[in-house]
């Protein structure tokens, strides 16, 4: 059991949670992930962990209501128990000290990403870090960002707040402004494609945080895998970063909306009984 | 002789087993039939998940148990890797004493409902047994009788827990809950250690909990196994990683003295097919996993799994046949294996095939898949296969299937599911975070074949980690032979200190 010890909303459908995990807590570094499992008929579930505290012995995880199970984390609150908490899985982000380097955020992509800006500030990089949203109330942890980078570019896509455009646009500025040794782009998948493929024009060498479907996390069942390089990959023990530029989007994309139907199925059920228990 | 353990001829000189021997004649006993295993009807059975195999009697295990003649030389100990004493418990069982029976197959074996249910006696204690050697007649039914002693133990609220030695406070990690670990667990709370199993998972059981499927073997009674493993002491720790959760480093410095390393051969291989990466293919650990561990097939579950119509399950072992056995289960109209060799090479437990063909699965045989084609969604929807002919034998000493010619020798086959059951690589975990440990190239721990120690002098090892993908019978001996040991290595190192 693992209790929520603080929730934060950082807009309707986003939330911050603070879990007491103390041995993750020790252990994890950044570009680790847990699996979590809500209750006893719950999914297992990937999050990748936005921060931790080894003194306190708690992670930090951000969330999105995308489906059943974040929909009903979402409802949980402070005090209430998250039944299996597992991990940190996955390798930890290799940092270095690369020079400049490159870190773009796309919506709750943010989250993961504010560890590696951290540790690559740490290492002694000059962190140039754009966030991008589709409107003002879903670009997060600014300022959390804003104290480990050199400079923070926001871009909305309906202009609402930052510059109005699309991550792209916003990479695309830097890159033309200066010399950029690494990216590092973390978001919705689609969001990744075409961010690697702006780095891709330049050369500049990209890395990606993938978070396909996974069941177990210690790659015992294979449903994360994806084509790195035409070499099939599994996210959960070979990941979850990789080069962006071997990553099969399309194939991974396609593997992602596998169990499209049902997962819509599920949440508009749940949606209806939440509806009704209110 | 020199194969048979001395506690197994010491016991068969004691006065009751003597008089046993002599109330009936050896041909008498030799006259009488072979028990057979009572099932649920198969068009019953492949609808529902519910335990095909009801059980013998006791009437009949009374019956069975005299066929047994308590050989002087009893060579069908020399096939259980765990070292049952099989002849003094199945006398016991002729005796009518069935408890005592149990807590003779508890001393060497700690999870006896759960073997007898699962191991392939076919090829160990039957096909050593003096009826299959020398009578050339169907053997002693050694696992349906411990599968009966065990489930007479549990059903009749008298379990025993085995004699515990007083504790010694030495404290032991086992890196894992499957039948290794758990074997491994049992001997050493027998030997006095404060052992704790940590486990990955959210559930005790390993393999037997996410794999074997609850028609083979129901999880309540692993659980009732798990449940005297408490009351023997051991601890369990779920969602624990070693080597991610604590390092071993960590562990060591928390007091443990020793590890036992069981963590599985969990990742799956697949074929390197084109379109093998399709919605709808899986590897039969996320298929078994989906449906036995998170009960996707239950309404009020949230894991989901996909549904099929027609299944093609690709591979001939035991795992390929709890696959399509359960594909079927949940609704396939069409559940096919797809094996490369023929019946005669597969290496499945013989009963799991019969229940198979009786349950309406198709073998298709001598067929290997080349290429998985999807709709434009990605979901898949046709397979080409490869019709294959047995060549000489190769290393494995099965006769090797090599690709037919001309036509017809390629076809293609309507599929909506696909699971992938060509085996598995060790789990790379425990490997990655102990840099020091030596490896094979294939990936499994390399270790002393009679202490199961592995170059690093504190770790012990043992089950598919080391054998990279075997039986839960060879993965619970493996545990046994580690327990021993870690013992050695310990009273060793007590004795030096």
């Amino acid at each position: 059991m693992n209790k929520i010890i603080e929730k934060e909303f950082f807009s309707e459908n986003v939330a911050k949670f603070v879990l007491e995990a103390p041995e993750i807590a020790r252990s994890r570094k950044a570009g680790h992930f847990v699996i979590i499992r809500l209750d006893e008929k719950g999914e297992r579930v990937p999050l990748t962990i936005s921060d931790g505290d080894p003194e306190k012995g708690t992670i930090t995880l951000v969330v999105q209501k995308v489906g059943v199970t974040s929909a009903r984390l979402l409802d949980m609150n402070a005090g209430d128990e998250i039944l299996d908490v597992v991990g940190p899985l996955g390798h930890a982000t290799h940092i270095q000290n690369y020079g400049t380097v490159l870190c773009a955020g796309g919506g709750v992509g943010v989250a993961p990403l504010l560890p590696i800006i951290k540790a690559l500030k740490e290492a002694g990089n000059k962190v140039i870090s754009v966030l991008a949203g589709r409107t003002r109330e879903l670009i997060i942890l600014e300022d959390e960002v804003a104290a480990y980078s050199d400079e923070v570019i926001v871009m909305t896509d309906d202009g609402s707040y930052g510059k109005k455009g699309l991550v792209t646009a916003g990479m695309e500025e830097v890159i033309q402004r200066e010399k950029v040794d690494k990216a590092v782009v973390i978001g919705p998948a689609i969001m990744m494609k075409f961010g690697s493929l702006t780095t891709k024009k330049y050369n500049i060498s990209t890395e990606v945080s993938l978070n396909t479907i996974m069941v177990d996390g210690t790659g015992m069942c294979g449903a994360c895998r994806v084509s790195i390089g035409g070499k099939t990959k599994f996210v959960c023990v070979d990941g979850p970063e990789f080069d962006a530029f071997l990553v099969d989007w399309d194939e991974m994309m396609m593997r992602m909306g596998a169990y499209r139907t049902e997962e819509h199925q599920a949440f508009e059920n749940y949606l209806q009984t939440a509806e009704i228990s209110k | 002789m020199e194969n048979i353990a001395q506690y197994i001829l010491d016991g068969r000189n004691e006065d009751w087993r003597v008089e046993l021997r002599k109330s009936m004649k050896a041909k008498e006993r030799t006259s009488i039939v072979r028990v057979i295993m009572p099932e649920q009807d198969p068009n019953v059975r492949n609808k529902n998940s519910v335990e095909v195999n009801t059980g013998i009697t006791e009437e009949m295990a009374i019956a069975e148990a005299h066929r047994c003649l308590d050989c002087p030389e009893p060579t069908c100990t020399t096939g259980c890797p765990v070292g049952i004493n099989i002849p003094a418990f199945i006398k016991k069982i002729e005796t009518g004493d069935f408890l005592g029976a149990a807590s003779v197959i508890k001393q060497t074996n700690a999870l006896p409902a759960v073997c007898g249910r699962v191991c392939p006696q076919e090829k160990q204690c039957e096909l050593n047994c003096f009826y299959t050697q020398k009578l050339k007649k169907p053997a002693i039914a050694i696992g349906n009788l411990e599968r009966f002693t065990a489930d007479y133990e549990r059903n009749s609220g008298k379990m025993s827990i085995p004699d515990v030695a007083k504790a010694n406070k030495h404290k032991i990690a086992v890196v894992g809950s499957g039948p290794a670990g758990l074997a491994a667990a049992g001997d050493l709370a027998k030997a006095g250690y404060d052992v704790t199993v940590f486990e990955a998972l959210h559930e005790i059981g390993g393999v037997l909990k996410y794999g074997i499927p609850e028609f083979r073997l129901p999880n309540d009674i692993v659980d009732v196994e798990i449940e005297n493993m408490r009351k023997m002491g051991v601890k369990f720790r779920t969602d624990y990683i070693v080597g991610k959760t604590s390092s071993f480093e960590d562990l060591r410095a928390d007091g443990f003295e020793a590890f036992f390393v069981g963590s599985g051969a969990g990742l799956p291989r697949f074929m390197n097919i084109p379109g093998e990466n399709f919605n709808g293919i899986f590897s039969s650990n996320e298929y078994l996993t989906r449906v036995n561990l998170m009960k996707a097939a239950h309404e009020d579950y949230d894991t989901p799994v996909l549904m099929g119509k027609n299944v093609a399950v690709i591979g001939g072992g035991n795992t390929a046949m709890d696959s399509v056995r359960t594909a079927k289960r949940l609704g396939a109209e069409r559940a096919m294996i797809i094996y490369r060799r023929s019946m005669e090479e597969m290496p499945a437990r013989a009963e799991e095939v019969h229940h198979a063909l009786d349950e309406g699965i198709e073998f298709l045989n001598l067929h290997n898949p080349i290429e998985y084609f999807a709709d434009e969604k990605g979901r898949v929807n046709k397979m080409k296969v490869q019709r294959m002919e047995l060549a000489e034998p190769d290393a494995s000493g099965r006769r090797r299937p090599v690709p037919m010619e001309g036509e017809g020798a390629q076809f293609d086959i309507d599929v909506d599911l696909v699971i992938v059951a060509v085996g598995v690589s060790p789990n790379p975990i425990v490997p990655e975070s102990l840099k020091q440990l030596k490896m094979t190239d294939w990936g499994t721990i390399v270790v002393d074949k009679e202490t199961m120690q592995s170059s690093i002098e504190d770790v012990f090892a043992g089950g598919d980690i080391v054998r990279g993908g075997a039986t839960v019978i060879l993965a619970m001996g493996d545990g046994r032979k580690a327990a021993a040991g870690i013992h050695k290595y310990m009273m060793e190192k007590v004795a030096a200190n």
